[in-house]
Parts: C-alpha cells; structure tokens; sequence
C-alpha cells in the first residue's frame, strides 16, 4: 500500500511549465532520494507537496494517506502528517521557537480530536527529542530562526519534525550550506527519527547526504521530469560521472 | 489554490465585540455647546464658583482657536453643535457600595469582561468605572484610604479635596494648550483623581474603564495623578464603546506628576469602536495626555495598546524637568479596515542627566494608515540628555500605510539622540512556514503580529498584557482572507 502516490503532476510557476509529468510512489518506512541538477523542479516538487500557493498544479493527482493531497489546505497537510524541512527556513521576529513549536504541535492535537498538551508534558516530550537531535536549549528560547547560523537553523528544522512525528517527512536541501559536523548531526538526527511507519522524501544536489542516509531509491529529476530511478548505487554513479551521463542522454533523445 | 494567493491583502469584516447599546436611563442634556450648557454641566456636578470659571475660561479661548489639521489623518468637519455634553447614567439613589449598583449596568461591565463583583473578589484591581460622563462606581476606595492613597472621580475630587485640584489641574496641560484640551476644560465630564502621599507604593494597580454609551455623546474625562515624593502607581486605562453608526468624539486630557523620585506607569488599552468595514462610524479619539517628571530622580512610563477608534490623535509625552528623570513611551498601535491613528510621543528634556526611551510598534491592515509622529528636545541645560527611539511598522497587505514623522531638537551639544526605523510587511514566507507546521493563517497572524509587539506587551501588567493580546487577536480577525 502506498502513503504517497504522485500521478502525471504538471506544475506552473509564473505561467511557466516547471514540472511536467511526474510520477512517484512511496511505501510508509522507505527512504526515496530525489537528484537532480540545478533548475530541474528538485524544490518545485516539494513547494507542490507542501501546497505552496504560487505553484499551480495543472494537470495530474497526488494522494496521500488515500487522501488527495492537492484538496487539502496547507495546514491540513501538514496536520496529516506531511512535513517539510525548508531549504530556507524563515525568521519570525519575537516568537520564541519553543512557542511557534507548541503552537504547531496543539493545532496538530487539536485536528486529531486531542487535548492540547499541558506544559509540563510538553516540556518533557521536548527533552526528549532535543537530546535526539543535539539541539541546545538556548536556541530553543530565542525567536524562531532570528540570527540563527545556517547549521542551526536545519538542526531546528529537524528538531520540529521530531516533536510533529510526521509521516512523510521531504527533506528540501537539508544538506545546502552545512559544514560536514552539522550534516553529521543533521543526518543522525534523521536517522534516528526514521521507522517502519515513516518516509522519507530526500531532496538534493549532492551525493554526500546519502553517505549517511541510506536511500532504498534514488531518482533523477532532469527538465521536470523523473529521468532515471534506481537505487543508492545511481547516486554514486552521478556522484563519480557527474548528471552530464544522464542529462546527455535525455537531451540526445529529445532530439 | 489561486484564491488564497492574495489572503493578506483581503482585510475583511472585524465584527466588534464590544458593541452593545446598554438600556440604562440616562440623563441627557440637549445638543449643542454655549455658556448656558457649560452652566448646566457645572451646576448638574454641582460644582463650586472656581470650576466654572474656569470652564467658562476655557471655552471663551476654545472660541479663538481653530481646529488643528496638521495630523496625517482626514476626517468631515466635526459640527461642535450636534454633540451632546452631558449624559448620566440616572442613579435611583446616592450609591454607597458596589452592590446597589444597577444590575444592568453590572451586566454591561460584565460583557466587557470586566466584572467588578469578580475585580473586588479576585484580582485586588481597584476599579474606577467611567460611563458616559459621570463615574459610577469606585471599589477598593477605603483600602486605598488606609494608606493615604485617594483614588475617586474627579467630580468627587473636586468636591473633596478642591485644594489638590485647584493646585494641579491644569498644571500639566494648561487650558490653552491645544484646540482639543481647551475644549475639554471647558465641558470634561468626569474621570479619575488619583494622589499618592509620600513614601507610599501603592499597594494595587488602579484601573478605570471607560465607556461611551449614549448616542451622539462626547466623551470628555480628565485625569489627574499626582505622585508625592518616593511614591509609586501603576494606573491602568481600558476604553471601550459600543456600536454606532454616527462617529462620536472623544477628547480626554490627562496630567501626571512625578514628584522627587515617584514613579508613575500609565498602561492604556483602548477599544473604542473602530467603525465598520466601510469606515462608517467609530470614536474620533483626540486626546491630550502629558506627564511632568517634577522631581529629580523622577519617572514617568505610558505603555500603551491602541486597537480602536476610526481616528487617533494622541502623543502621550513626558516633561523631564527634574535631573535624573527618565521618561518612557510603549506603544502598540493597530489599524485595520478604514482606521486612522497619527500617534507618538514628545519627550521634552529640560533637566540634566535625562533620559527617555521610545519604542513604538505599529501595525496597519486593510486600508488603514498609522502614522508614528514623536519629538525628541534637548533643551539649552539639558547637559547629557539621552535618547533612544525605535519605530517599526509592520504591514499586513498593501492597500494600507504606515508613516514615520520623527523630529529631532537638540540644543545641546552633550545631548545622544539615537533613532531606529524600520517597515517591514508579513510575507507570504512567514506565513507558509506556519501553515506548513499546521498553524491556521488567521492564527499564524496573530502570532507573527504579537511577536512583532512582544517588546510592548511585556511592559503592561500582567493581567493586561494577556487582555491586550486577546485584543490584538480580536481586532485583526478577517485581516487574513
């Protein structure tokens, strides 16, 4: 039984065709990778999944959880159970990360029919997961994101997809902008954070995530198209040949 | 999807939820403003020879002056003619406690949320209840008493204790001052007197609130506090109206004096209706409200949230007389729909070694405009003078705007000025990063917007803050499609 099955999605941004046919299913517990070089639709795809609004879906079907995703309000996505890790995550000025954080965990209680978590529970879940994480409780306390470096800020963002235990978790570029310390935490922490119940949507430029995050299947978006799909030895192969091997290939055909 | 592409920009309905019509019997004077019905005020309030003096002294100058049209707001030409000045709530009898109060009238407080059976009970909050003109109900008084500290309307005041009176009002703001203080010397209602004897820290915050009921009336109050030496108050203000169609005027004027290291905080959260959608009616809020630091060593602080009114004209501001004075202005200010507010502060250093601070957040929605408008002086003997400004304003959608009018006078050459300014606008990033973590919009709003205003509301008391932030939700629901 698939969790998440993408059909045919055609998606414009601005007028412009970004994504033009894409078809990718995920089974709960699996690991998918999706590469690709710059300009391909990597980020498009998530923005889509996610319901960013300036993306317009013009064609094609996505269900999640044997729901369609593309009915569903941003927020309801996210209270069902797919989260997203920004590439770029966005300061908000005078909003401790704490309360931003419980507010998103309640409203999520709060859709399942569950009582808002009181603050004792909240701080002990808390606890928990900072320590699965190595976040430090400093940063916990200031504003969300504001002043924070880059390697903190994606440590923040998988420190909220612990305390949300989404189901489907799509990593945009968690990798973009860390130093190989912070992508060894980053990548821990993800690990850890992975279950039988749980997917994982891993989007990057790089091989190098995927020395620490195994993927049971990496494919190649290329013009806004998956172009290849195989498993973790094709990243390596692009890692070693460069996307020229494949994206050669696709244009000469397209010929 | 494409629907919610423009949410931001949609600023629609804000029901006001303050906006019941209380049936109560009043008693009303008729419209219009002369000699005869300044008279008629002054003789309801039975009040002595030297009040109405100076009443009539204020008007006769009131009648030289013009209105003043220098503010960055548009308002029709207020016809000083169809406004009525006095309107009382009828007491069946001379009211001793809390309980032979009109039970309709405890009703109405209860729908403000602002029981006073519940104050008295639970939260040690002195509560001086203005309505319309006359104020109705003072609790806590003879605790207050004690200890020295008289806490009453100002008709009573006037009755009481007319030498604190004569002495100090007006000492602050004088008469002639501006169009809108003159005005409201010569026909102010009612509103609150506070003294606080030397040495003394009052022991509760001192609240009033006050409300316009009654159609067509002004609101006029004065309030007086004076702060004796090394004494302290916390004085906290809540204004609310119901709903009207017509705009109504609302022209306070309130003084305060810091004695030799006395400290007062003024925390104000004003609710006056807003008008609708359309900008038919709402408060026309002029008000004049000063602060002297007397004293050496002195304070004065006004907080303030302002969320209401279809016009605001208010620069809450501080005379630092004494040496070693520090003057403080806090202010939140919310506009949403066709609301206006020019607001600031004056900070007017005349002391050495002053200092005073301003931190004022404003916040426009729909098609509002918020206009920050502050003066710093540093007078000739103000030798190391400091100050520092900061002004942010935040837009929701953008029909609405946001202005800043900083002016800077510094005549002394020891005196720091230091001013920050920024805009910034909810982006739609801020807010799909909320959305994506299962946060509402209306919601993820509220919480951007209170995170935007933290600085302001961590200086309001407690209970306040907590009713100030449920304000400031209130007053921008629908400001997100």
């Amino acid at each position: 039984m698939y969790m998440l099955s993408i059909k045919n999605i055609h998606a414009n941004v601005e007028g412009k065709e970004i994504l033009k046919g894409i078809n990718l299913e995920i089974k709960p517990g699996e690991v998918h990778a999706i590469m690709g070089p710059n300009g391909s639709g990597k980020s498009t795809l998530a923005s889509v999944l996610a319901g960013r609004e300036e993306y317009e879906v013009t064609e094609g079907e996505v269900s999640f959880l044997n729901k369609n995703l593309l009915e569903l309000s941003p927020e309801d996505r996210a209270r069902e159970g797919l989260f997203l890790a920004f590439q770029y995550p966005v300061e908000i000025p005078g909003v401790s990360t704490t309360n931003f954080i419980k507010a998103a965990v309640n409203e999520k209680r709060k859709y399942h029919g569950l009582e808002p978590l009181d603050s004792v529970s909240f701080l002990k879940i808390m606890k928990e997961k900072m320590a699965l994480v190595e976040i430090d409780q400093s940063l916990l306390s200031r504003s969300i994101n504001e002043g924070f470096s880059g390697g903190e800020k994606k440590r923040n963002e998988i420190f909220q997809m612990a305390m949300l235990e989404p189901k489907l978790a799509i990593l945009d570029e968690t990798d973009s902008g860390l130093d190989i310390d912070a992508l060894r935490i980053v990548a821990n922490g993800i690990n850890k954070l992975h279950n039988p119940e749980r997917a994982v949507l891993v989007i990057t430029h790089y091989q190098r995530l995927l020395e620490y995050i195994q993927p049971d299947f990496v494919h190649v978006l290329y013009n806004g198209r998956i172009v290849k799909s195989g498993t973790k030895e094709l990243a390596l192969e692009l890692e070693e040949k460069g996307y020229d091997f494949i994206t050669d290939e696709v244009d000469l055909t397209a010929e | 999807m494409k629907d919610k592409q423009d949410s931001l920009e949609q600023a629609v309905l804000n029901d006001y939820k303050y906006g019941f019509v209380t049936d109560i019997d009043t008693d009303v004077i008729p419209k219009g403003l002369n000699e005869d019905v300044i008279r008629l005020i002054s003789h309801k309030k039975n009040e002595p020879e030297w009040m109405l003096e100076w009443r009539l002294k204020a008007y006769a100058y009131w009648l030289t002056l013009e209105e003043p049209t220098w503010a960055n707001i548009k308002y029709p030409v207020i016809d000083y003619q169809d406004i009525i000045y006095y309107a009382a709530p009828k007491p069946k009898k001379q009211l001793n406690s809390l309980d032979e109060v009109d039970p309709e009238l405890l009703s109405t407080f209860e729908k403000l949320g602002i029981s006073l059976v519940e104050q008295k009970r639970l939260t040690g909050v002195a509560v001086d209840v203005v309505m319309d003109s006359v104020s109705i109900a003072t609790s806590f008084k003879e605790q207050l008493s004690e200890i020295g500290v008289i806490f009453c309307s100002i008709s009573e005041a006037i009755q009481q204790h007319p030498e604190l009176v004569k002495k100090y009002m007006g000492s602050v703001v004088p008469m002639t001052d501006n169009y809108f203080a003159a005005l409201n010397s010569a026909v102010f209602t009612d509103g609150s007197f506070c003294f606080i004897p030397k040495g003394v820290r009052c022991p509760m915050e001192l609240s009033t609130y006050f409300r316009i009921n009654t159609e067509n009336a002004g609101q006029f109050e004065r309030t007086l506090i004076v702060a004796e030496d090394e004494s302290y108050v916390s004085y906290l203000e809540g204004c609310t109206a119901p709903m009207r169609d017509e705009n109504q005027l609302h022209a306070a004027v309130v003084e305060l004096l810091a004695m030799e290291k006395a400290e007062i905080k003024y925390s104000t959260v004003q609710n006056w209706y807003p008008g609708d959608k359309e900008g038919k009616g709402g408060i026309y809020n002029f008000v004049t409200k000063r602060g002297i630091c007397k004293g050496d060593y002195s304070k004065i602080s006004w907080t303030q949230v302002e969320t209401g009114s279809a016009i605001t004209w208010k620069y809450p501001s501080v005379i630092l007389k004494g040496d070693h004075t520090i003057g403080e202005f806090y202010s939140v200010a919310f506009t949403n729909n066709h609301q206006q507010a020019d607001t600031g502060t004056k900070m007017i250093h005349l002391g050495k070694n002053t200092r005073s601070r301003i931190v004022a957040k404003g916040i426009s929605a729909g098609f509002s405009q918020n206009s920050y408008r502050g003066l710093v002086r540093a007078s000739k003997h103000a030798t190391n003078a400091r100050n520092y400004s900061q002004c942010d304003s935040l837009l929701l959608g953008d029909k609405c705007g946001a202005h800043t009018f900083p002016y800077i006078e510094v005549k002394n050459k020891t005196a720091i000025v230091e001013h920050e300014a920024t805009t910034s606008k909810i982006g739609e990033d801020q807010l799909f990063y909320c959305r994506q973590r299962g946060i509402d919009p209306e919601e993820a709003v509220a919480l951007i917007v209170n995170g935007f205003a933290k600085e302001v509301m961590n200086q309001l008391p407690m209970e306040f803050a907590i009713e100030a932030q449920k304000l400031l939700a209130i007053s921008m629901e629908g400001s997100v499609g």
